[in-house]
């Protein structure tokens, strides 16, 4: 065989990474993404990038950041994989260093570290207050750099439809459509690496861009690929509520002093300090959620009566905010008008994360052989709750791992995809053409973003913070309605020429189909771990749910098994963060 | 307060197609931004005069000012789309498409050239790979500053627009990919590679073709010291041809 021949889907810091590492290991990669890289989500990654580089002298190593990493996921995460990742972050960080990160520095020249959520550790990274684009656009100048030496490729605005799967199951390709000239075309891979990221739109609104409808997965899930941990969910617990979407407040405005209050009788009352003495304004993201939302919600607390609560950083040097936090600062004064550096921000928790994802294996290898998942749209990294900081190096160390995989991957096969009857890329290319001919012929009278809309709000109200089995059925029920109606679909717009109305519509039954993977997933689920929380079932239950939920798409919808998680390195133990308990030393 | 949104959109079927102007009406609701008023145009495509049409087609993804897709001309001026709120704006709110760039359909252009100009110039630092090798060179937080501001450019095309120089009788590159330059070449790792950056430069229609009009630093919506970096650039290829001269 010659060169392995690799697609990427996806152009975000998962993506880009895999496309990097399988070009080391040998192969030639076609990068196919819905936004041009430089415009990837991963450029709204705030705060910074989690490894225990240990530059300012506090002793934190990457065996803490790993039981702090499973701590914080509330045991649900296979530990394996979580360990090789934290013990590789601070590589991870370095390498970005020397691909020309413009990360803070210590006085001294070495790369300055801050604090944030689950750990007293300072362990994040760095670049003002917008370090996610500078990590995305490390990358996408690598891979410029890959395209000028002739080894990669990088297509967009392309859409994936379908991947190619043969008689054997095995994946010999995938199915995109050009967004502007609408043209549906199969390709030819030994192997294909999903990127695609988190699938936030689900929820109407997000901090997640507009691109993270989640369809790529949700497409290949009705292909048959397993889908795990679909229902946890992260809510952030500080963003700017908006028309268009929520935008996030980094928690590392909290990892540089920022405080969580409201008035209470009068005065001002920092209610996670209270409750939370040994971290404070660091809990992790679920908790603090949760307790925003109790102090609004049942407390009724929130500035003016409303759902908000602020987030205060005024007593801190405006120097010192504008150089560590400029970019997000500048950005709440841009929307909301005020000046976080005089006054408290108003914030409330939003959903931001997709915990669950792509079923993977060690090797990032979904349950489809031939197709490799990394990044958001897998489930591997976050148990049931993410850390802040370790979004983009899990993603990296995923792309990595799945570029290396995947090379390897190509390597064992025994025909390349060279080799394979062209009538198994014309019969999946038809069905998409089929697919897209069929919803260009929608004459009905819903208006497919009215649907979304409605998915959306049903989703934001039933299944984030605080989640009821009634209300979950309910869901469930609204969701089926909505498949219902997606059928009186009218397209309005049926131009052969960048049309965005035929591929949303397309995107919405991914949704939904996704969707109920998520609600069923968390209705079965009758504990609370993480961000999955149910006031019915308060407590962790580790005898009947410490397991991972696979869902497996069905005609009549989800059906979903579940599989023993990894826990051969550290005992569960019960997760508080009122005391000292998120790292264990061993004798 | 007023009671409704105007829009006046300039709107094209294709790249070749003839543009025309339609106009919407949208119920006002406060804190608003460009994007809400496209979104509640794609649910309910109606524009002024009542009549049924399609929905408006642009770019967007962050929607936080961070990815540069959402850029277009509003009341004139080149901006994010996310970040241009309705109610600092004067009504009717005018949309057009990036000039300099060509049309797709609508609001959607192609930026292509913006990410090319960035390989000619090769944007980039070459490390020898990505496997670990421990930390970079050290980088002192003076310079650090000013570098990250110059990394925060997101290939937009604000500045494009506004510069009088990028226009098809000049082959100048444009501000964006010469303030790229000026950081590699900063960057400790990257400086060794700055000749072959600032000749790829001039071969690529570089700082030499600028006008100073200095239209692209008021156009940038990050404030990035694009004029300054011009100058830097403009002196750095000064002493490189000083120095292949005494060389020679």
């Amino acid at each position: 065989m010659s060169k392995p021949n690799i697609i990427v889907v996806g152009g975000g810091s998962a993506g880009l990474m895999a496309t990097i590492k399988a070009v080391e290991k040998g192969a030639t990669v076609k990068v196919f993404s819905l936004v041009p890289p430089k415009r990837s989500h991963s450029a709204c990654a705030q705060g910074g990038i989690n490894g225990a580089i240990n530059t300012i002298g506090e002793g934190d190593s990457p065996e803490n950041h790993f039981q702090e990493t499973i701590y914080g996921g509330d045991f649900l995460a296979n530990q394996t994989l979580v360990r090789d990742f934290c013990y590789a972050a601070a590589d991870i960080i370095y390498m970005y260093d020397r691909m020309g990160v413009t990360f803070n520095r210590t006085p001294e020249g070495l790369i300055d570290l801050r604090g944030a959520g689950g750990t007293k550790f300072h362990r994040v990274a760095f670049a003002g207050g917008t370090t996610g684009q500078q990590l995305l656009y490390a990358l996408d100048e690598q891979v410029r750099k890959l395209e000028e030496q002739r080894l990669v490729e990088v297509f967009y605005p392309w859409d994936l439809m379908a991947s190619v799967i043969d008689e054997g199951g095995v994946c010999r390709g995938v199915v995109l459509q050009n967004m502007i000239t609408m043209e549906i075309k199969a390709f030819a891979a030994d192997a294909v690496i999903i990127a695609t990221g988190g699938l936030g739109y689900i929820f109407g609104k997000s901090t997640n861009g507009i691109a993270n409808t989640g369809s790529a997965v949700g497409g290949l899930y009705q292909q048959g690929l397993q889908y795990a941990n679909g229902e946890f969910i992260q809510i952030h617990p500080t963003a700017i509520p908006g028309d268009d979407k929520n935008r996030l407040m980094s928690e590392t405005c909290r990892g540089e002093g920022g405080r969580i209050w409201v008035y209470k009788d009068g005065k001002p009352w920092y209610f996670l300090e209270e409750w939370y003495p040994a971290y404070g304004n660091l809990v992790p993201r679920d908790i603090a959620t949760r307790a925003i939302f109790k102090v609004c919600v049942e407390m009724g607390l929130g500035i003016d009566g409303e759902n908000k609560v602020y987030l205060d950083l005024s007593h801190l040097d405006p120097d010192y905010l504008q150089r560590r936090l400029g970019g997000i600062l500048d950005m709440y004064q841009i929307f909301v008008g005020d000046d976080p550096k005089k006054v408290p921000m108003q914030i409330f928790p939003t959903v931001h994360f997709t915990m669950g994802g792509l079923w993977v294996d060690f090797q990032q290898m979904t349950s489809v052989p031939g197709i490799f998942a990394a990044g958001e749209c897998d489930y591997q990294y976050h148990g049931a709750n993410r850390l802040g900081g370790n979004g983009i190096p899990a993603c990296t160390f995923a792309g990595d791992l799945a570029g290396r995989s995947a090379v390897e991957y190509c390597k064992s096969l025994s025909k390349g995809s060279d080799a394979v009857s062209t009538a198994l890329f014309e019969r999946e290319k038809k069905r998409c053409e089929d697919w897209d001919a069929n919803i260009r012929r929608m004459n009905g009278t819903e208006n497919p973003y009215k649907l979304h809309q409605e998915m959306g709000e049903w989703m934001n109200n039933n299944v984030t913070v605080i989640r009821y089995n009634d209300r979950l059925k309910a869901t469930d029920e609204k969701l089926c309605e909505l498949i219902e109606r997606y059928g009186n679909i009218g397209i309005e717009d049926n131009a052969a020429w960048t049309n965005q109305v035929v591929p949303f519509t397309r995107h919405l039954w991914n949704m939904l189909q996704l969707s109920r993977a998520i609600t069923l997933g968390a209705l079965q689920r009758n504990e609370s771990r993480g961000a999955h929380y149910k006031p019915d079932y308060p407590e962790r239950d580790d005898v009947n749910w410490l397991k991972t939920t696979i869902a497996c798409y069905t005609a009549a919808g989800p059906q979903l098994s579940y599989q023993e998680v990894d826990t051969s390195l550290i005992k569960p133990r019960p997760r508080r963060y009122d005391v000292d308990k998120a790292v264990v030393t061993h004798a | 307060m007023p009671n409704d949104i105007h829009l006046r959109i300039k709107r094209q079927a294709t790249s070749t197609a003839e543009s025309y102007w339609e106009e919407f009406k949208l119920p006002y609701r406060p804190r608003q931004n460009i994007i809400s008023c496209l979104m509640e145009i794609r649910r309910n495509p109606v524009n002024a005069a009542g009549k049924r049409t399609t929905a408006v087609v642009w770019e967007c993804n962050c929607l936080e000012e961070v990815c540069g897709a959402c850029t277009m001309v509003i009341n004139g001026r080149p901006r994010q789309a996310c970040s241009a709120l309705v109610d600092k704006l004067s009504q009717p709110l005018t949309l057009e498409p990036l000039r300099k760039f060509p049309v797709y359909r609508d609001l959607m252009i192609d930026r292509q050239v913006m990410f090319d100009n960035l390989r000619r110039v090769r944007a980039w630092i070459d490390i020898d790979g990505s496997y670990p090798v421990g930390p970079g060179p050290r980088v002192f937080e003076k310079t650090r500053l000013w570098a990250y501001e110059l990394s925060r450019c997101m290939t937009c095309g604000c500045c494009m627009h506004a510069c009088p120089q990028v226009n098809s009788r000049s082959s100048f590159i444009g501000p964006a990919a010469v303030a790229q330059v000026r950081l590699m070449n900063v960057h400790p790792t990257g400086s060794l590679q700055a000749d072959e950056r600032l000749a790829a430069l001039i071969r690529a229609g570089g700082a030499s073709e600028c006008g100073n009009a200095q239209n692209c630093q008021k156009a940038c919506p990050k404030n990035i010291p694009l004029v300054t970096s011009i100058a830097d650039i403009n002196r750095q290829l000064t002493v490189r041809g000083l120095l292949g001269w005494l060389r020679s």
